[in-house]
C-alpha cells in the first residue's frame, strides 16, 4: 500500500463522437497501479475496461475525446507527443493484447522483433548480445528450446507461443507497467494456464506492475492484489482481491460472483442479473445499474452514486446502500427466477 | 399430433418406465474432412481425423456435458450425429433408426425431435422476420401451425422468459441473452425430445448467462427433455451436466457422472484440464495444485499413433517406464472401465482427487 504509485489515472473520461450522438464510454475513473503491484480490472462487454487501457497509452483514434490525467512516474501523459509517447511506450509501459498476431509482425522472425525492441531504446546494444538477451528472454516466458525459436516465424507458432513471444517483447526494456488486455481470452484453457504462468514469470523477473484487464473472475481471483469492478463506464467497486471475492459492497459485484457457475460449488440456482447493461449513448441521470438492481430505491434513479468508502481501507463502493449488502448473498439479494424480467425488448 | 399449448403440456415421455433406455446411441461415429492442395487440381492430399471412433448414449431427461478444446472435435460431433453432414462411418440410433443411413427427406420427420441451438445467436437468427416468425417457422415447415399458431408462439416466447408482446420486433431489437432466448423458442416449437446445444452462452456475458443457464434446467424439468450440451467452458458443464464425456483430438477420453468425473478424474487429459480451470474465489484459487501441460494440441491431419494425448501427457513424460510408455506409443487405449468405475481411455488411469467443496 505504501509503495510509490508507478501509474495515476485520475477522472479519466473518454467520449466518441458518433451519428447518433455522444458514446460516453468511460465516465470519471481514477486509480492508481503502485510498483510491481498486480490491479485487475474487471468489467463484461462495453464497460469500458478495454478504452481505459487504450487512453492510457494513448492508442485511441483521434476521434476519440479524451479528458483526466494519466500519469506515469509523474509525468502527464494525456497530450503528449506521439514521439514522446512512443518513448514512454518502448520504456516505460507495455501492452499485451488479446490477439498476439495483432502485436507480432507476419514476416519477421520472433527473435527480430524481440531484437529490434532491445535495440530500439539501447543505441548501445550488439546484434550479438541482443540476440542472446532474447534467448533468454523466451526461457523466461517458458518457450521450449528458445535457441531454435528465437528463429521461428509468427506462423510457424501455436496462439499459446506467439502469446508468449509478445511478452517476451513486452519484458525486453524492462518496462515499470505491463498492461494486458485479455492476454489470454482467445486461448484454450490448458493454454491459459500457462500463459498465465509465463506472464506471472515475467513480472517476477522484471518487477513491473500489471495492469490485468479481463472479464475472467477467475483469472482476477489467482492473479491480482487489488480489483476494480468496471459498470457502464465508471468504477463500481474497487478493493483488495479478498474484499471483492469475499465481501462484495456493491450489488452489481455481488450478482456477477453469484452468477458465476463454479466447478467446485455444483449445488443450486445461479443469480443471473436481469436486463443488460444501459446504452452510453444517452444515459439517463441515476445509477447506470438501478434498472437491474434488486436494492434500487427513488435515490438511485435521481442521483449517481460516487465511489466511497465502505469502512475498510481501500475498499470503495459506488451504491448508495453499500451498507445493506454486509453478510448478504447473492441469493438473497437477487431473485433466481429463469425469466429475463427486466430491459425487456431494447436493445443495448 | 396436435402440439398443446406449451407450458401447460406435460412431458412428452413421463420419466418412469423408460428411464434408463437411452434416447440416442451414438456408435462408432467418424468424421474425416478432406484437405485438399492450393493448386489448380484440388487434389486430397490428406484427411483431418476430427471424430474417431466416438460412442455414447443420451438417457431420457438427461443433459450429456460434451467438453474439450478447440479442435478437439465436439462440435463436428454434434453437428454429425444430427446428420447435418454426412458421417463417414458409424452409426446414431433414433427411435429405433440409424440417423446416418437417412436421407435429407427421410430425416425431415425426425428433425421434430431433434433439435439444435447455436452458439452465436447473431448469426441464426434472420435479420429480416419478426420474432414472432422466426418462432412460427417451424411449426410452418412441419405443417403444424393451425389455427391456433399465433397463441403457440405466444406461449413459447413466454416459455423461455420473454414478454409476448415483444413478438412483432426483429431481431436487432433484442440483447444477446434476449436472442439466444429466441433461438431456445424456435428450437422447441415442435416440442423435441432431444436438444443439441453448441456452446450455448459462450457468446454470452457472464451475468447473462447465468439466466439461460437457469432456464435450460427448468426447461428440462418442464418438458422431460434430454440435451447433448457441448461446451468448452467446464464450469458451465458442471453446473449443468448429469453426466460428462471429455474429448481429445477427435476421441473420448473419459465419461462419467458429473460428480464422480469433477471429484475424482481419471484421465490425465481430464486432471489437466479441471486444474486448469481457474476458481473464482481468491485463496482457494491460490492454494491449488495445477498441472500444467507442455507443448499444444497435435494437428489433426496427422495424429500421434497409440494414445493421442501422449505428447503432452505429464504422466508419459515423467511418471512412466519406457516399457509403459511403448505401450502408450502403440496401442490405442480403448474407452473401458479400468476399475475405477468408469469408462477411461489411459492405459495407465488413476483417479485424482482435485477439488475440495468449500468450507
Amino acid at each position: 500500500m505504501t509503495e510509490p504509485k508507478v501509474l495515476e489515472v485520475a477522472d479519466l473520461t473518454v467520449e466518441f463522437p458518433t451519428e447518433d450522438g455522444v458514446v460516453r464510454a468511460v465516465r470519471g475513473v481514477s486509480w492508481t497501479l503502485g510498483a510491481g503491484e498486480t490491479l485487475g480490472i474487471v468489467g463484461e462487454s462495453g464497460s469500458g475496461k478495454s478504452v481505459t487501457s487504450l487512453a492510457v497509452m494513448g492508442l485511441l483514434p483521434a476521434a476519440a475525446r479524451v479528458r483526466g490525467s494519466v500519469r506515469f512516474a509523474g509525468r502527464e501523459l494525456l497530450g503528449l507527443s506521439e514521439e514522446a509517447l512512443s518513448d514512454v511506450r518502448g520504456q516505460g509501459i507495455s501492452m499485451i493484447f488479446q490477439d498476439p498476431m495483432t502485436s507480432l509482425n507476419p514476416v519477421y522472425t520472433a527473435g527480430h522483433q524481440i531484437i529490434e525492441t532491445l535495440r530500439a531504446h539501447r543505441r548501445g546494444m550488439s546484434r550479438q548480445a541482443a540476440r542472446e538477451r532474447a534467448v533468454e528472454l523466451l526461457d523466461i516466458v517458458g518457450i521450449p528450446s528458445p535457441a531454435q525459436r528465437v528463429d521461428s516465424y509468427p506462423h510457424e507458432l501455436s496462439g499459446g507461443m506467439r502469446q508468449r513471444i509478445v511478452i517476451a517483447i513486452a519484458i525486453a526494456n524492462d518496462p515499470e507497467v505491463i498492461i494486458a488486455d485479455e492476454p489470454t481470452t482467445a486461448l484454450d484453457v490448458t493454454v491459459q494456464a500457462q500463459v498465465l504462468e509465463a506472464l506471472e514469470r515475467a513480472t517476477d523477473e522484471t518487477g513491473a506492475a500489471l495492469l490485468l484487464i479481463t472479464h475472467d473472475l477467475g483469472v482476477i481471483a489467482g492473479h491480482a492484489d487489488r480489483v476494480g469492478i468496471m459498470y457502464a463506464g465508471k468504477l463500481v467497486e474497487t478493493g483488495t482481491v479478498e474484499d471483492i471475492f469475499y465481501t462484495p459492497r456493491m450489488p452489481y459485484t455481488l450478482g456477477l460472483l453469484g452468477s458465476l457457475p463454479r466447478m467446485d460449488r455444483p449445488e443450486g440456482r445461479l443469480t443471473p442479473i436481469a436486463g443488460s447493461p444501459p446504452s452510453l449513448l444517452n444515459l439517463p441521470p441515476g445509477c447506470p445499474f438501478t434498472p437491474r438492481c434488486p436494492l434500487a430505491a427513488d435515490v438511485c434513479d435521481a442521483t449517481e452514486p460516487p465511489l466511497i468508502g465502505t469502512g475498510r481501507p481501500g475498499h470503495d463502493a459506488a451504491c448508495h446502500f453499500h451498507d445493506r449488502l454486509v453478510d448478504a448473498a447473492a441469493g438473497e439479494v437477487f431473485a433466481t427466477t429463469s425469466a429475463d424480467a427486466g430491459g425487456e425488448g431494447s436493445a443495448p | 399430433m396436435t402440439a398443446p399449448s406449451a407450458a401447460a403440456a406435460p412431458p412428452s415421455d413421463p420419466a418412469g418406465g423408460a428411464a434408463d433406455r437411452p434416447v440416442l446411441e451414438v456408435r462408432d461415429l467418424v468424421k474425416h474432412f478432406p484437405v485438399r492442395s492450393k493448386s489448380v487440381i484440388r487434389r486430397q492430399i490428406g484427411e483431418v481425423h476430427a471424430v474417431c471412433g466416438v460412442s455414447f448414449d443420451i438417457r431420457a431427461n438427461e443433459t450429456l456435458g460434451l467438453v474439450g478444446e478447440s479442435g478437439s472435435g465436439k462440435s463436428t460431433t454434434a453437428r454429425t450425429l444430427l446428420n447435418l453432414q454426412p458421417a463417414t462411418s458409424g452409426a446414431v440410433m433414433f427411435a429405433g433408426r440409424d440417423l446416418t443411413k437417412l436421407s435429407r427427406a427421410d430425416m425431415r420427420p425426425l428433425r421434430r425431435e431433434l433439435q439444435i441451438v447455436f452458439q452465436d445467436p447473431y448469426a441464426a437468427l434472420d435479420p429480416r422476420i419478426s420474432v414472432n416468425e422466426i418462432v412460427a417457422e417451424p411449426l410452418r415447415i412441419h405443417r403444424s401451425f393451425g389455427a391456433d399458431g399465433r397463441g403457440q408462439v405466444r406461449e413459447l416466447l413466454r416459455l423461455v422468459g420473454l414478454n409476448p408482446e415483444h413478438g412483432n420486433r426483429y431481431p436487432h431489437e433484442f440483447s444477446g441473452g434476449q436472442r439466444q432466448r429466441i433461438g431456445i423458442a424456435r428450437a422447441l416449437a415442435l416440442r423435441p425430445k432431444v436438444l443439441v446445444l453448441d456452446e450455448p452462452v459462450s457468446a454470452l456475458d457472464v451475468s447473462i448467462q447465468a439466466g439461460i443457464l437457469n432456464l435450460l434446467r427448468d426447461l428440462q424439468e418442464e418438458l422431460g427433455l434430454s440435451y447433448l450440451f457441448v461446451a468448452h467452458d467446464l464450469s458451465v458443464v458442471r453446473h449443468i451436466a448429469h453426466r460428462v464425456a471429455v474429448m481429445y483430438l477427435g476421441r473420448i477420453v473419459e465419461v462419467a457422472p458429473a460428480a464422480r468425473l469433477f471429484g475424482s478424474p481419471a484421465h490425465p487429459y481430464t486432471q489437466a484440464l479441471i486444474s486448469a480451470i481457474p476458481l473464482p474465489d481468491p485463496r482457494r484459487e491460490r492454494a491449488r495444485r495445477r498441472i500444467l501441460l507442455t507443448g499444444d494440441v497435435p494437428n489433426p491431419i496427422s495424429p500421434p499413433s497409440g494414445c493421442r494425448f501422449r505428447t503432452r501427457c505429464p504422466k508419459f513424460a515423467g511418471q512412466l517406464t519406457e516399457p509403459e510408455r511403448n505401450k502408450c506409443v502403440d496401442e490405442v487405449p480403448e474407452l473401458v472401465d479400468r476399475g475405477t468405475g468408469a469408462p477411461v481411455a489411459c492405459h495407465y488411469a488413476e483417479p485424482l482427487h482435485l477439488l475440495d467443496s468449500p468450507a
